[in-house]
């Protein structure tokens, strides 16, 4: 069904460039020529043939921290995203479909969580509970839901209004399969683009939260942590810092060419073959 | 054609428009495939006089307003003129470039679309708007265009024509504003007026009115016009000439009189004949299996009530049509039926017992006997569902049908609707109207209902494609004995379907009774209004109709 020259060359190139990522991420210990955490030359050293993109501040190998980078930064990033779009999609159908106290209380509450600066709230909330990878995806998955369930709710609301979800309602069927058969698959669209989006901003947002400190602790790193960690080379000329900035800008372009050519697939009312 | 050139008494007067060899084109891009270019108008030519009227009529696709629009240098939506010349006043104006566009449009040619309500700007006051084109010409001052503008509404038979201008688009009835939709086409005193549908979208009892006026409007101001339409019996009013045309080829071009008395080419023979369904009515059976007792309803809480003391018996096997104009509370009786709407007061009694007033309340088996069909066929399927799954649905989901079974009844249903098994795994944007509507019909037969309730299912559908859903209606009831509500406004379909009528004005039922009594006189004022509104395929109803009426129509 999936025919790969009919693929647009962009997308291609998405999708070679992500799978390379999560390439990377899941075999890091048997792709990394050295331990994340092993000392194994002098510090910020150029780039040489034993070390293709140099060491970093403390002299470990750079490329090494990148792989292992990638597998903490994705696993939080894709974790993080999964969680806002399930609770945000699930909870701002309900809240269309059901309508009435249901949609006011949720849709309140969420404007609530919003007023306040996404960073700042997080800050706060990472600040006084325990700082592991748990409560560092929860965190992120439901400060971001809240944009989630704004998007879906507001598509559901359209769509709930449609003959064809009327007819489904007069059939007598369940709020099940009005919401997961009758919308979300005419909700897709957006939300696909949406997710593109959303999983880039977790990225930085998880960088920010590292580079301020409070999201991964050393000597673990994410991308972010290790822009943070050398970026004082930058005063030296050394451009270590910017080679884990270069990969977050290299993820987030090539995650949404992919969502841009699932998003065209979906939109095509005709199954998408023409 | 030369009498009626002499009844009309207009001056006799050279070409205004002269279209030659006309072929426009689109490219479409086919998912998957490289683009193509396909013709849409195929090297049609016609000619128009000054102050004459040509009609355009064909089914939706057929190019018309293609045609018509070409008129101005226009394609809508990436459509190209590729070929033929399109001469106005003597001059190709598709010669003149963007600036020679600009000087004609609004100035010598003028539109008036299909739906006024989408093409006035909410923003900005009627006035405004009238007179844009004519400041923007510079061919008379403010002060000047406003007085022309003042008695171009009055002529339209405008309510107010002093302080309408006043009003925004959303205070006007939908009627009004495409009377003042053609105030505006007639303000900059064009030579050509490209009219779009402008009375597809309104009532029977607003549409006449409507017409007479675009029909004076013409006469007194001596534009010439082209009239777009799929309803012969309209076009046959106002034009003095009729072209016929199909997927972008000339079928017939002739007189009024000779098109729709001795049209020389089948297809329009067809277009001509189409409303002729012979239904004998049914005699009432001794008793109803659903009563509507006293029924009134009002949305929110809301003091306005929309149905007023409603009551109506269906019999089993039979249609009960329910017509009025839009407002009167056919939709709503269907809604309070179905339980989307729960009446204030009254019941619904169906086999003998009251039906739960929610939806909600009321068991699987009863929503199974009582099925609907919507008016937009392409709504009211989800777009993202194959045929199969469309039709299996209600299959698995009140006889708990599964696998090979339910393929083989939905192959059989696709089979009644006279559909062939392959559609099956097609998606409703692979679907034309007609197809769509039979679909929907399939969907509701499935359930193997008592009652299917179809709101306007004909409505937005070409004339012959309705006539084709018609006859399946008819077949079908014959087959599965199923009852219709059938609402509608247009009481040539009612004739060629109902056993009894009920005639709904204001939330009220007026008429009520055996389809036979009904229609025959005496009727009180509404029905007769009602009646003498549906247009009449002959040459001068359209007076005949005006002068004997007996009441003004409510939504004008």
């Amino acid at each position: 069904m999936l025919d790969i020259k009919r693929i647009p060359i962009p997308a291609l190139i998405g999708i070679v460039l992500t799978a390379l990522f999560v390439l990377a991420a899941v075999f890091a210990p048997w792709i990394a020529p050295h331990g994340n955490g092993e000392i194994v030359g002098d510090v910020w050293e150029p780039m040489s043939a034993a070390h293709l993109l140099g060491t970093d501040n403390l002299g470990r190998d750079l490329l090494s921290r990148m792989i292992y980078g990638a597998r903490i930064t994705l696993f939080i990033a894709v974790l993080a995203t999964a969680l806002s779009f399930s609770l945000g999609a699930i909870l701002g159908f309900s809240a269309a479909v059901f309508g009435g106290w249901f949609d006011t209380l949720l849709s309140r509450l969420v404007d609530l969580l919003m007023s306040i600066p996404t960073l700042i709230m997080g800050l706060v909330v990472l600040s006084v509970l325990p700082t592991n990878l748990v409560t560092l995806i929860l965190v992120m998955g439901i400060l971001d839901s809240t944009r989630v369930y704004r998007l879906s709710r507001a598509v559901a609301v359209d769509i709930n209004v449609m003959d064809y979800v009327e007819a489904a309602k007069l059939r007598g069927e369940g709020s099940g399969w009005i919401i997961f058969r009758e919308i979300l698959p005419n909700a897709l669209s957006p939300l696909v683009s949406e997710l593109g989006l959303r999983f880039i901003y977790a990225v930085l947002f998880l960088s920010t939260l590292s580079f301020l400190g409070l999201g991964v602790q050393p000597p673990d790193a994410d991308w972010g942590g290790m822009v943070k960690e050398n970026k004082d080379g930058i005063v030296f000329g050394i451009a270590a810092a910017l080679i884990p900035a270069g990969a977050i800008a290299l993820l987030a372009i090539s995650v949404n060419l992919v969502a841009d050519w699932v998003l065209n697939r979906t939109t095509s009312l005709k199954g998408g073959r023409g | 054609m030369a009498d009626t050139k002499a009844k009309l008494g207009q001056p006799k007067s050279g070409l205004l428009l002269d279209i030659r060899n006309l072929r426009i084109e689109a490219t479409v891009f086919p998912p998957g495939e490289p683009p193509k270019d396909i013709v849409l108008v195929h090297d049609v030519s016609l000619t128009l006089e000054k102050g004459k009227v040509l009609g355009l009529i064909g089914e939706s696709g057929a190019g018309k307003s293609t045609i018509g629009l070409s008129s101005m240098g226009y394609g809508r939506g990436g459509v190209r003129i590729t070929g033929g010349e399109v001469i106005l006043n003597g001059r190709d104006i598709l010669k003149g470039g963007k600036d020679g566009f600009r000087k004609l449009r609004g100035r010598e040619v003028c539109y008036v679309a299909q739906s006024a309500a989408a093409a006035f700007n909410p923003a900005h006051r009627l006035m405004d708007q009238v007179v844009e084109a004519t400041l923007l010409h510079g061919t008379a001052t403010r002060a000047e265009a406003e007085k022309r503008a003042v008695a171009l509404f009055k002529k339209l038979s405008l309510p107010n024509p002093e302080t309408i201008g006043e009003r925004f688009p959303h205070q006007v009835s939908g009627g009004q504003l495409q009377r003042v939709m053609t105030a505006m086409a007639l303000c900059s005193e064009p030579d050509l007026i490209v009219f779009d549908e402008p009375t597809t979208a309104l009532d029977v009892t607003t549409q006449i009115d409507v017409l007479a006026a675009i029909k004076d409007a013409i006469r007194d101001t001596h534009v010439a016009a082209l009239y777009i339409t799929h309803d012969l019996a309209v076009v046959a009013q106002v034009s003095d000439e009729i072209m016929v045309l199909r997927h972008g080829r000339l079928v017939e071009w002739g007189g009024t009189r000779q098109i729709i008395k001795e049209p020389r080419q089948e297809y329009t023979n067809a277009l001509v004949s189409v409303h002729e369904i012979e239904h004998q009515e049914q005699k009432p059976g001794t008793s109803p299996f659903l009563s509507v007792k006293n029924v009134t309803a009002a949305y929110g809480r809301s003091h306005i009530k929309v149905l007023k003391d409603v009551s109506v018996d269906i019999y089993p096997g039979q249609t009960l049509a329910v017509v009025g104009e839009s407002g009167s509370g056919k939709s709503t009786l269907a809604r309070a039926i179905t339980g989307l709407l729960p009446p204030e007061q009254g019941t619904v009694t169906f086999d003998g017992r009251a039906l739960a007033n929610r939806l909600a309340d009321r068991p699987k088996e009863d929503l199974r006997q009582l099925q609907m069909i919507y008016q937009m066929a392409d709504v009211a399927m989800n777009p993202r569902q194959t045929v199969g799954t469309i039709i299996g649905r209600p299959l698995e989901f009140y006889f708990g049908m599964r696998g090979r079974e339910r393929d083989r009844r939905v192959a059989e249903l696709l089979d009644k609707i006279e559909m062939g098994k392959g559609f099956s795994d097609r998606y409703p944007a692979e679907l034309s109207g007609g197809q769509k509507q039979r679909v929907c019909i399939a969907r509701s037969l499935a359930a193997k209902p008592k009652l299917i309730i179809c709101d306007e299912v004909t409505s937005a559908l070409d004339p012959l494609v309705a006539h084709g859903i018609l006859e399946l209606l008819l077949e079908l009831q014959k087959e599965e004995n199923v009852a219709y509500l059938f609402i509608t406004h247009d009481l040539a379909t009612v004739k060629s379907i109902a056993d009894s009528i009920a005639v709904m004005y204001r939330g009220e039922v007026v008429r009520y009774g055996p389809k036979g009594k009904v229609l025959s006189p005496p009727f009180d004022a509404y029905t007769d209004l009602l009646l003498s509104s549906v247009p009449e395929m002959e040459i001068g109803w359209l007076e005949k109709a005006i002068k004997g009426r007996r009441m003004a129509s409510a939504g004008n």
